[in-house]
């Protein structure tokens, strides 16, 4: 390809660093790295806090409130978080499909099987309809919380808990956004190789919102 | 040959001659959907390992319990990193954004639970 067709054939949008690398997807990396940091900072603070609150209900242990006598159960339901990060584990197989399937959309596609894996709006929805079912989840957990005496100002479990996993539902708000946007332009236009970065940036975006959820799910729920 | 390449580097065609960098061949070829099911299917069986270690108490209780947690919630993470994220094939400087901040915020976090996790004040 002669030099001149390089520069007629180039988005004006397109930017390369002078390793090669696009400097969207160098951008995205940095964000991540930024996006650690914010993540330790709120898992330090519910980790510092852990066990210091003077009232209940507590995550995992029963509380009886010295005042009413009213028994508080422990807070958390381990089976529906675990049902709800598993949601959350094959929103990310369903993402790296989407992107592979962007990225060999030109390849002739023989087999009904190719086909399917082939499909980049199956994918794109499946993998939003995972995170919207994830903030379902999450949801229902926030409001059965609330019902259950624990609110952001009962205690200091209450308040972390509720704005570290708030934080990372908000993150998976925004993913699912996203994601919805990717399949309007799929339907509008259809996503071909040549969009592979776009998807490729959206896709990290959300395995990192799933790695953030592994930690805080071993972190907070599962260890007493 | 071009439609190889693209997918090799991760760039758009018109990225080729910028491509052809030393740095840039350092990326490799994603894997495949042979790969993505079985990385799925480890990630669900480590999740319902670490569950499964919750519901035993006696297991639970021993000192055992927490770094096994840690390790598997480790190795689900790290798993999630090289292979939907890339990271084990894309340019070395992705690793570096990411590793980099990554570092430096567990040891803020290891930091800070030494310089607080030993106060035994209780607050609300």
């Amino acid at each position: 390809m002669s030099a001149s067709a390089t520069h007629t054939s180039a988005p004006a949008s397109h930017h390369y660093t002078t390793l090669g690398l696009d400097s969207r997807k160098v951008a995205i990396w940095a964000f991540i790295g930024s996006e650690c940091m914010l993540f330790v900072s709120l898992i330090s603070t519910y980790l510092i806090y852990k066990g210091r609150s003077i009232v209940g209900p507590f995550p995992h242990e029963t509380w009886t409130d010295p005042a009413t006598g009213h028994v508080f159960k422990p807070i958390l339901n381990i089976p529906v978080t675990s049902a709800s990060t598993f949601v959350l584990l094959m929103s990310s197989l369903f993402m790296v499909l989407a992107l592979a399937a962007v990225q060999n959309k030109e390849k002739p596609k023989h087999t009904r099987g190719e086909r399917v894996l082939g499909n980049s709006k199956l994918w794109l929805w499946m993998t939003a309809s995972a995170g919207a079912t994830f903030l379902g989840f999450q949801a229902f957990e926030f409001t059965s919380f609330v019902h259950e005496g624990l609110s952001i100002r009962t205690n200091l479990f209450g308040s972390s808990f509720f704005t570290l996993t708030g934080f990372h539902g908000a993150h998976v708000t925004a993913g699912v956004i996203w994601l919805v946007t990717l399949l309007a332009i799929d339907y509008r236009r259809g996503l071909g190789s040549k969009d592979s970065l776009l998807v490729d940036i959206a896709a990290l975006y959300w395995h990192f919102v799933d790695v953030i959820w592994i930690v805080i799910f071993t972190l907070v729920y599962l260890i007493k | 040959m071009m439609d190889s390449h693209a997918s090799m580097t991760n760039l758009p065609d018109s990225a080729e001659g910028q491509a052809h960098t030393p740095h840039a061949e350092e990326e490799h070829a994603h894997p495949d959907w042979s790969i993505y099911w079985k990385v799925a299917l480890i990630l669900t069986l480590i999740t319902v390992g670490e569950v499964w270690a919750f519901y035993v108490p006696s297991f639970a209780a021993s000192r055992g319990f927490v770094p096994t947690l840690l390790f598997l919630s480790g190795l689900k993470f790290t798993i999630v990193v090289m292979f939907y994220m890339h990271l084990k094939y894309d340019h070395r400087l992705f690793r570096v954004l990411f590793t980099g901040p990554l570092l430096v915020a567990s040891i803020t976090l290891i930091g800070l639970l030494f310089l607080f996790g030993h106060l035994h004040i209780k607050i609300m």
